[in-house]
């Protein structure tokens, strides 16, 4: 009602869909980093356990790091019963969404595919898909001709350079509008009464006694009972500011756009062998991106080999984009771990609490990501979803390896 | 594509390099009992900085691990080390 009557009214009634306050000297809960997870973490907070008296503090823009970096895809295609439970709890909190924030974002449904290029990745596919449907996650194998059914432009000659076998299928899987998802967080947020900061940056932890009691910023010393990081590649410039050390390399994620397109494209393609996935957005351009770059960065610029790679690869694996326009690529600085599963838990210094090492897939989690580490920060314990991925499990040994399991690029 | 410096090579594509970790870091000695933190310090923890940098690169094709000083943000390159004793 409000799109309609706003647009014959020429759109002159919006107001901003939040607050900008200034910083009060304390809260109950100071969130680092207005990206998803931490914009989530704020509104469950608030929703989920009545704590309100909350700051989200940004440095730039929301939503201007990996939220608005990354390529939109959603999904749980993964292979230990942890990961499973943890990425299918974001699916399942996704799916209700929109309804949920009041704020359409945009999550289709369409689909995931994951191609099998030889016998042995099919085998391999068959066992990705039993380990799956054992967690209780949506899956399916595809044979060669229900991949051409569902993608019929990929490359399926026989002297491709990676001829097409099957595919590992999670029809819910999709896409969403990431800004959209910042956006509608930072508003239900916002209404239950907390404070989102936006260009303060955090200079430094203030701790008093071994324990963390607040933040320096460039607007300010900002006080709280408990503190909560979720700023992705930075996490080890903030630990390094509480003088602790984390076990994340930063590196540069690229991702690319083309012009925009007529619908080409209904579903999410991903071949490890070319190194490519794409998916076509809802404005028609081809959203693509592959591997990360081998050299440890901050720089949010991507280097030029992964590109070249990525942009062959999705020429072979996709003949027809060869002559596809380039329109728009960027990087962003992605926090990997040695395992490539996150870490929420506390950081080892009292009051201080970490949400990071999302690595290259930090988007698809943001719901329970947000979930988890407002559990955390309101009970000081683990949600028994969580628990696996504290950081203990780098001493215990107890690795969640889902780079080497679900083959995830990196 | 970035050239980066091999001492021994000279400037080379970036793609000929791997790097290897960050420099600097001394394994446990095993002749003692090595606790799980200790371990874990050792294998998994980085310092992970923005700014300038000091790391362990290898140059594929010589086979060379060499100490590269680097800027990680700027990627610019600040210099290089031979970790090879000087022969002469």
């Amino acid at each position: 009602m409000r799109l309609l009557r706003e647009g014959l009214r020429g759109s002159k009634g919006w107001g901003p869909a939040w607050r900008m306050p200034d910083p009060k000297p304390r809260y109950d809960v100071i969130i680092i980093g207005g990206g998803g997870h931490g914009l989530a973490t704020a509104y469950y907070l608030a929703k989920n356990h009545g704590i309100k008296n909350v700051a989200v503090i940004e440095k730039g823009w929301l939503g201007g790091g990996n939220t608005g970096r990354n390529t939109t895809a959603i999904r749980s295609n993964y292979y230990y019963p942890e990961s499973a439970a943890l990425y299918e709890m974001s699916l399942k909190l996704y799916e209700g969404l929109s309804r949920e924030l009041n704020y359409n974002i945009m999550f289709s449904q369409r689909g995931m595919m994951v191609l099998t290029h030889s016998e042995p990745e099919m085998e391999m596919a068959a066992r990705t898909v039993n380990a799956m449907q054992l967690n209780g996650t949506d899956a399916e194998l595809l044979d060669v001709a229900e991949v051409r059914k569902r993608a019929p432009l990929l490359n399926f000659r026989s002297d491709a350079r990676f001829p097409i076998h099957g595919a590992v299928w999670q029809g819910r899987g999709g896409t969403g509008r990431h800004d959209a998802v910042a956006w509608g967080y930072a508003r239900a947020a916002d209404m239950l009464g907390v404070d989102i900061i936006q260009n303060c940056e955090v200079t430094d932890i203030i701790t008093e006694g071994g324990r963390a009691t607040g933040v320096a910023t460039n607007r300010g010393e900002i006080r709280a009972d408990r503190i909560g990081a979720a700023v992705a590649g930075h996490s080890s410039v903030l630990a390094g500011m509480a003088g602790f050390a984390l076990p994340i390399h930063s590196y540069a994620l690229q991702a690319f756009v083309s012009e925009p397109l007529k619908p080409v494209l209904d579903t999410v393609a991903f071949s490890p062998s070319y190194g490519t996935y794409v998916s076509q957005s809802d404005k028609g351009g081809l959203v693509f991106g592959g591997a990360l770059d081998r050299v440890p960065s901050y720089g949010q610029r991507g280097n030029m080999p992964v590109q070249e790679q990525v942009v062959s690869g999705l020429a072979e694996m996709v003949p027809a984009f060869a002559k596809v326009k380039l329109l728009r690529h960027w990087a962003g600085i992605v926090d990997v771990t040695p395992d490539s599963s996150p870490i929420i838990g506390p950081s080892g210094v009292d009051g201080l609490y970490l949400n990071c090492g999302w690595g290259t897939g930090g988007f698809k989690a943001i719901p329970a990501g947000g979930y988890l580490f407002a559990h955390l920060l309101a009970t000081s314990g683990h949600h028994e979803v969580s628990r696996p991925f504290d950081l203990d499990r780098f001493t215990t040994g107890r690795l969640i390896d889902e780079g080497a399991a679900s083959g995830i690029a990196h | 594509m970035q050239l980066f410096p091999c001492p021994f090579c000279g400037l080379r594509d970036e793609r000929e390099f791997s790097f290897a970790g960050e420099a600097g870091k001394a394994r446990p000695s095993a002749t003692r009992d090595v606790s799980d933190a200790d371990w874990a310090n050792y294998l998994h923890m980085q310092r992970n900085e923005k700014g300038p940098v000091r790391e362990v690169w290898c140059h594929l094709p010589c086979q060379e691990y060499f100490v590269m000083e680097r800027n990680s943000v700027t990627m610019e390159v600040l210099g290089t080390t031979t970790l090879r004793k000087d022969p002469s």
